[in-house]
């Protein structure tokens, strides 16, 4: 990749700590100006991703390029290039908004007499300019966030990390916050690494979507190719009783993508078609006695997790 | 948004890659960053001069009395408790270094190209800061319930050099431990160790009215020789071998300090 470029390639990524591979041989390419979704459970190894590709962890090993430079061999074009907003906007409380402004633009190099300004036409954008004298402590998690992002910005990278922005956030802030990514990538060509457990965040957010899973990727594409490869459709079968649940549970087994024992519905997937519907219905119901109603709905999301990680992002997220 | 504009538009971004900064910058913006920590902190302030103050008042009015050292005991303790009030303002850095270390903060500046010697140097900048403004209100305290030093213009110099010289090593150690505890409650349970070493030292009771067994440590233990070269440069009394002893140990730890300091450092950091 050419060096005036700002995207991401990864290849063969690992980093382990001790024995635990927390990373474990990744590969991927992100396209200038895209908005890649990086998505997992707690623990699938996100953190450590971004960790790695912002340079502030060395792999174990493989090889990154962020921006068209190697993230071991040339970490200070890279940290140049990069903005990151990580985990838990890591602020002082008792600095003020501007406080951290100041001290951002400083340590970028801006020239003095501009720092005043990019700071507050940031403060602006991300709607804290009555805020920003205010001490940090008395932020909201949605303020903190959006404090973050500006943050991120203050010397116009090419290249934005993003390590589960929304997290713990009000639906408000989370709109917020999304529109405001989705017009930095639009508008002004900045390619975004996103992480998330939310699987209506990529959907709604993303461009293309790496589903992660004990360190490696489970699958990639864009949403609707994850959605359609997973199943296109999900057939949605309301049972008559509880026996009648149990029983075409043990039918369906691993096939279950949707399981909700307190309103007996199963969920499983399907192409759609009257032919599969008929075989699917006379496979679990054979005698027309457990099935109550049923509904042919559009696969989300989460059944493309279900399907790939055996798990339902709400569980290992402990939501 | 179609193929077009976007190249267009990262050919545009590409040819600005922000320049780099002076180093310079990193330490002034460091330490700024400390010193305006220091003046929001007014707790951690009030507490770091109210206490060496008021173990000052208790000493010579409460103790005092009851203390024979062969002088006013004003005169005797003021070195002391100076010490006192040094150690506990330095110690003090084990929990601002902890905070950083904890709670991401290290990680934002590390993404800013700060290196780990800025980023602890600018707490130990502020820590020599703020125990300037404490040391000056304690002699200003001594001052009115009657202590009188006989000091020439080097003494006050040689004394605020060994002052100097001992805060800054304990502010290293200081940020050792902080880089050593997984959490500011941890890091602060460690101030209590150089908060303690003055009592087994000469800076409240001379070292003969102490039992054997202890006599041996407060006698060879770092606060000895630095309160004696100080109590021999505000007051004229015999200085003898303890200004080198006291220089010696600062040094010494000092250097400590900031080696094991910038090896935790890197290792914390997984780098």
């Amino acid at each position: 990749m050419a060096a005036d470029s700002n995207g991401i390639e990864v290849e063969g990524l690992v980093r382990a700590f001790k024995d635990v591979r927390a990373v474990d041989g990744i590969d991927l390419a992100v396209a200038p100006g895209e908005i890649y979704g990086f998505l997992g459970p707690n623990g699938a190894g996100k953190s450590t991703t971004v960790h790695m590709l912002t340079t502030l962890l060395p792999p174990t090993a493989g090889r990154a390029t962020v921006a068209g430079f190697d993230v071991v061999k040339n970490g200070p074009e890279v940290r140049r290039a990069i903005g990151a907003a990580l985990q838990e906007a890591a602020l002082d409380p008792l600095l003020t908004g501007r406080d951290h402004m100041r001290l951002q633009t400083a340590l970028h190099g801006i020239p003095r007499h501009e720092r005043a300004r990019r700071s507050d036409d940031l403060l602006e954008r991300v709607g804290l300019t009555l805020a920003a004298d205010r001490r940090v402590r008395t932020y909201s998690g949605g303020m903190k966030r959006r404090l973050d992002l500006a943050l991120a910005l203050v010397h116009r990278p090419r290249l934005l990390f993003l390590d589960e922005p929304t997290t713990g956030l009000d639906p408000q802030s989370r709109n917020a916050l999304w529109q405001e990514v989705g017009r930095l990538a639009k508008e002004e060509g900045v390619t975004v690494f996103l992480t998330t457990q939310y699987l209506e965040e990529a959907d709604r957010l993303a461009h293309r979507v790496a589903v992660l899973h004990g360190g490696r990727i489970v699958a990639d594409g864009t949403p609707q190719e994850l959605k359609a490869a997973a199943a296109a459709q999900r057939l949605d079968l309301t049972l008559a009783d509880r026996d009648a649940y149990a029983q075409v549970q043990r039918v369906l087994g691993d096939r279950a993508l949707h399981a909700d024992p307190a309103g007996l519905t199963l969920g499983v997937g399907t192409d759609g078609s009257a032919a599969h519907l008929r075989q699917l219905l006379d496979e679990i119901d054979p005698h027309s006695a457990l099935v109550r109603t049923f509904e042919v709905r559009g696969a989300t999301l989460d059944d493309v997790f279900l399907a790939l990680t055996g798990t339902t992002a709400e569980e290992t997220a402990g939501v | 948004m179609s193929e077009l504009t976007l190249t267009a538009n990262h050919l545009v971004r590409a040819a600005a890659l922000p320049a780099a900064r002076g180093r310079s910058t990193e330490w002034t913006t460091l330490i700024g960053r400390c010193l305006r920590l220091v003046r929001r902190n007014l707790d951690a302030m009030i507490t770091s001069i109210m206490l060496p103050v008021l173990l000052m008042l208790i000493f010579v009015y409460l103790f005092g009395g009851a203390i024979n050292t062969g002088t006013a005991y004003v005169t005797y303790v003021v070195p002391g408790v100076l010490l006192l009030c040094a150690s506990f303002g330095a110690a003090g850095t084990a929990v601002t270094v902890s905070q950083d270390m904890n709670g991401g903060i290290v990680d934002r500046f590390r993404s800013l190209d700060v290196r780990g010697a800025t980023l602890l140097g600018g707490h130990v900048v502020a820590s020599v800061a703020r125990n300037a403004v404490s040391t000056a209100l304690v002699f200003g305290v001594a001052f009115a319930i009657g202590f009188r030093p006989h000091a020439g213009p080097l003494d006050w110099l040689g004394a605020t050099g060994v002052l100097l010289m001992y805060v800054l090593a304990i502010s290293w150690l200081s940020a050792v431990a902080g880089l050593v505890a997984r959490s500011a409650e941890a890091a602060n349970g460690f101030t209590f160790l150089p908060m303690f070493l003055p009592y087994a030292s000469s800076a409240f009771v001379p070292i003969d009215t102490m039992p054997h067994w202890l006599r041996g440590f407060a006698e060879y233990q770092p606060i000895t020789p630095v309160i004696e070269t100080l109590r021999g440069l505000l007051l004229g009394t015999p200085v003898g071998s303890s200004w080198w002893q006291a220089l010696a140990w600062c040094g010494g730890l000092l250097a400590v300090g900031v080696t094991l300091s910038g090896v935790l450092f890197r290792r914390r950091t997984g780098s």
